[in-house]
């Protein structure tokens, strides 16, 4: 029995609901359905929400947290001396026990952890049972309740829409809640890395070898952790990608919005929007394949030593893909600018280059300068171009022929198979994911602002 | 009028338009005018060839992926290997599949090279075919277990380096150490070809089968799914939820402090890097709540948060454009607001909300940052037939493809992005039909 057979039956009981209190309210009125305040779908309706939801919560419940609550039953019935000899690395010992809850013992041979993982099992059934139970209880509560409302009078449709308001709030609170908990669990994790590593060196450190001696009596070299070539990595390759994308995003807004014709318009438009919907793999694969040995190859005519993985080519693929992202949102704040204006500055003798340079552009700047910070910001969250094309290797380095590394490189790589929870290199890549939140939290809160703000003014 | 004219500044003063010095004025202005007006055409045709050259690209390395080479060998089903045919099916299945294929395919190699002796040589003989030719072989014999005892010419798939060569991208003149295909292999090949045993044919198998580690072997079936499996859970959780926030938040919402700060953060949610998603995911559902790793469920839910800011900013963008009067209608002839919203707002709004939904799932296919976190790059060659099962997705397929050594794998990768481009294509060209057939200009 598993949590989906829940699920399906708590639908099942819902709709029988429905069925069975839509007929009581029909009966109870012998047919003459305008006698009801509400129309009989909505007694049914209200029945099946009565029924399902509390229980549906139960479920959820479960969901959750079961594993959770199995795990620290077991944990506080495992012997105690398995427990303390195994205080450091407790997480690993329940992984082995989920290990072979899950998947069977062939490979464990320890007795205690075999018979954990049985009691496991045990335990999750049990869990997975009581929840059922308690579900139909509370289903079959909710269906009495509901009969027991049934009547002419009864205000079915008004109660079922306030429970339909809260569903419908609920969903809109969903996105704050998503924030939270990106923001708790990069902060949680985070706190866990600065309590082994000082927040200065995090942030200051100038050296980045992400290495942890495995076992305590490891002689193993002393990780460090200073972000700075990561993030110096990031801001050379972003700074390319904007090098690229900027002159050419914005230039081609001016010339779709000021110069070209509808038809052309409406042709290199959606063209220039392709470009943002190509996955970014897709980018990367063109970046490592076919963009790097190019530069390279090109590089050695002209006697540059340009790295295999340099930060030139990740840079200039990145660009092309950020392009649309500069041209529409310029595009949209170059349309924004009253046309009076324009015309003021032709009608006094203008060309029209004179009128984009001095009226158009300034008017728009605000939205301009939005458009490139949203840009920076998309450039700085990239992630698979910079793993596909960009190296592993930290340097602190300001030559975009060399190869470096970023903040996305390094969490993809610190994350990416085998994981330990406790130990400070799985640790920092929250660290690393924490201030990359931050710093593009900063560019589109900047971004976003300034076009509010301008929008203001003109509308 | 004298004394004015001294105290005029110098530009108010009579200007000869018509002299040298002002002409020249005036076709530098116009010239730069001409340069800007070029610069940005230049600039629009730059990255019309950036898409060009890159698609280009793509496409014509890909083709060649959709291809593979096979080479006719006879081989003789000798009946002192094989089973007996007059076995009942089961058995007779049963037993093939405990026969060593690749006794009859050197044997079947030496028939045709009889001057190969050399340890080494038969070894490197029989890599010419592919690890595959030994299971296309049993499923031959499974399939028509009359064949034990004869002789017929069978079309074997041949391996990844023999493909290459004869696609052309193994360049033979190149000296022989620098080259994985040694001068006997090409002698045998060249041998092969000219008798007409060499074929480059489509291969379905690409299409049709899961991952593996020989190029010439591969499939984005298993990858296909994978994503179907994905985005379906995408859309049953970031649909509803987010159809119903954008329900509340254009209809029901009070006009407050709090509306406001969902809206921002909706805003700000929507221009999060995706990989931050996936560290959510990865602390969140792996983490806490405790789901498998690598399967379609939690893939799914990762990319759910990530789609939801965008299916609500399009869904209240179309719930908007639905007319005030339609409401005033409704709610005059006695629906209550939640009538009014689902039957009649939503209903007429459900075009654009369609179009932003699947803008939206299109934009989660080729998503893959976030599925590294959660674990979806695992080595998977079954097809996975539920949303627990161990699952790859088609980009992170791209991805491990793109990473493996082999100079085959560069087209089967390409391939597989023109599998993907397919698809994206597809649901743009949906959405872009739902758009025009149901436009409506109130």
């Amino acid at each position: 029995m598993t949590n989906a057979t829940i699920f399906v039956v708590i639908a099942l009981l819902g709709l029988f609901a429905f069925v069975a209190v839509r007929q009581r309210s029909v009966a109870l009125v012998s047919g003459a359905t305008d006698q009801l305040h509400s129309l009989p779908r909505y007694h049914g309706y209200y029945a099946a929400v009565v029924v399902s939801l509390p229980s549906l919560l139960v479920l959820l419940l479960w969901v959750t947290t079961g594993k959770l609550i199995v795990e620290n039953l077991i944990l506080s019935g495992l012997p105690q001396e398995t427990v303390a000899a195994n205080a450091e690395r407790i997480d690993l010992l329940i992984n082995r026990i989920r290990l072979v809850a899950e998947n069977g013992s062939a490979i464990e041979t320890d007795e205690t952890i075999l018979s954990a993982a049985t009691r496991f099992n045990s335990l999750y059934q049990q869990g997975v049972a009581a929840t059922l139970a308690l579900a139909v209880g509370i289903a079959a509560a909710g269906y009495f309740y509901a009969t027991n409302k049934v009547g002419r009078k009864f205000r079915a449709r008004a109660r079922y829409e306030q429970v339909l308001l809260v569903l419908l709030a609920v969903s809109s609170f969903v996105a704050i809640g998503i924030t939270i908990g990106i923001v708790a669990s990069l902060i949680f994790e985070s706190l866990r890395f600065f309590q082994q590593v000082p927040i200065a060196e995090f942030v200051f450190g100038l050296k980045w070898s992400p290495q942890t001696a495995l076992r305590v009596d490891q002689i193993a070299a002393e990780g460090s952790f200073g972000a700075v070539p990561l993030f110096a990595g990031t801001f050379l390759i972003s700074f390319v990608a904007m090098c690229v994308a900027g002159p050419i995003g914005l230039l081609s807004a001016i010339y779709l919005t000021q110069y070209a014709g509808p038809a052309l318009r409406g042709f290199a438009k959606p063209l220039l929007e392709i470009l943002a919907g190509i996955p970014t793999v897709v980018y990367g694969f063109f970046a490592a394949l076919t963009v790097a040995p190019m530069l390279r190859n090109h590089g050695a005519v002209f006697g540059l030593d340009v790295a295999s993985e340099s930060a030139l080519a990740a840079g200039l693929v990145m660009g092309i893909m950020i392009i649309p992202f500069v041209s529409s949102l310029s595009d949209d704040a170059i349309t924004a600018v009253p046309d009076s204006m324009k015309q003021g500055s032709l009608a006094l003798g203008a060309t029209p280059a004179e009128t984009i340079a001095r009226v158009i552009i300034p008017a728009a700047l605000p939205g301009i300068i939005s458009s490139f910070l949203l840009a920076i910001s998309r450039a700085v969250g990239e992630t698979m171009i910079v793993v596909m094309a960009a190296g592993m290797r930290p340097n602190l380095t300001a030559n975009p022929l060399e190869a470096v590394t970023t903040v996305t490189v390094q969490i993809v790589a610190l994350l990416t198979g085998d994981q330990e929870f406790n130990s400070a290199k799985t640790l920092s890549a929250f660290a690393l994911g924490l201030a990359l939140f931050l710093t593009t939290l900063v560019f589109n809160i900047f971004a976003l602002r300034l076009v509010r703000r301008y929008r203001q003014v003109y509308e | 009028m004298n004394d004015n004219d001294e105290h005029m500044p110098p530009a108010m003063q009579q200007v000869d338009w018509a002299s040298p010095q002002m002409k020249a004025r005036l076709n530098r202005r116009y010239w730069m005018d001409r340069l800007f007006r070029g610069l940005g055409l230049s600039a629009v045709a730059a990255a019309t060839l950036f898409l060009i050259v890159l698609l280009g690209n793509i496409i014509q390395t890909g083709v060649s992926g959709f291809f593979q080479t096979s080479i006719e060998i006879d081989v003789s089903f000798d009946a002192s290997i094989l089973p007996d045919p007059a076995l009942p099916r089961s058995e007779f299945s049963q037993a093939v599949a405990q026969v060593n294929m690749q006794r009859i395919l050197r044997q079947a190699l030496l028939e045709k090279f009889p001057d190969v002796k050399a340890r080494g040589d038969v070894v490197r003989l029989t890599r010419l075919l592919s690890s595959g030719a030994r299971s296309q072989l049993r499923s031959l014999v499974v399939r028509s277990p009359n064949i034990v005892g004869t002789t017929i010419p069978v079309q074997l798939l041949a391996s990844d380096e023999v493909d290459q060569a004869v696609k052309g991208n193994i360049d033979v003149s190149l000296p022989e150490e620098n080259r994985k295909l040694k001068n006997k292999e090409v002698g045998w090949l060249s041998l092969l070809q000219s008798e007409n045993r060499v074929s480059l044919n489509f291969h379905p198998r690409f299409i049709t089968s899961g991952d593996s580690r020989e190029p010439e072997l591969v499939g984005v079936w298993g990858a296909v799914v994978g994503s179907a499996l994905t985005l379906l859970v995408t859309l049953l959780t970031a649909f509803p939820i987010g159809l119903a926030a954008a329900i509340y938040l254009e209809e029901f919402a009070p006009r407050n402090r709090l509306t406001t700060i969902i809206e921002i953060n909706i805003n700000n949610l929507a221009a999060v890097p995706s990989i931050v998603f996936g560290l959510l995911g990865l602390a969140f559902f792996l983490g806490a709540v405790g789901m498998a790793r690598s399967a379609p469920l939690v893939g799914g839910l990762t990319l759910a948060l990530l789609s939801l800011p965008t299916i609500i900013i399009s869904a209240r963008a179309a719930i908007t454009a639905v007319p005030q009067s339609i409401r005033d209608a409704a709610r005059g002839l006695g629906a209550s607001p939640m009538q009014v919203a689902f039957h009649h707002v939503v209903p007429q709004a459900m075009p654009g909300i369609l179009t932003g939904t699947i803008i939206g799932m299109s934009r989660a296919l080729g998503e893959s940052a976030p599925l590294l976190m959660i674990g979806m790059v695992a080595f998977i060659v079954d097809v996975p037939t539920g949303i627990d099962d161990p699952a790859t997705v088609l980009p992170v397929q791209i991805f491990l493809w793109a990473d493996s050594p082999e100079r085959a794998f560069i087209e089967k990768t390409s391939a597989a992005i023109m599998v993907l481009l397919f698809f994206l294509i597809s649901m743009n060209g949906i959405a872009i039909w739902l758009r025009q057939k149901f436009e409506r200009n109130w």
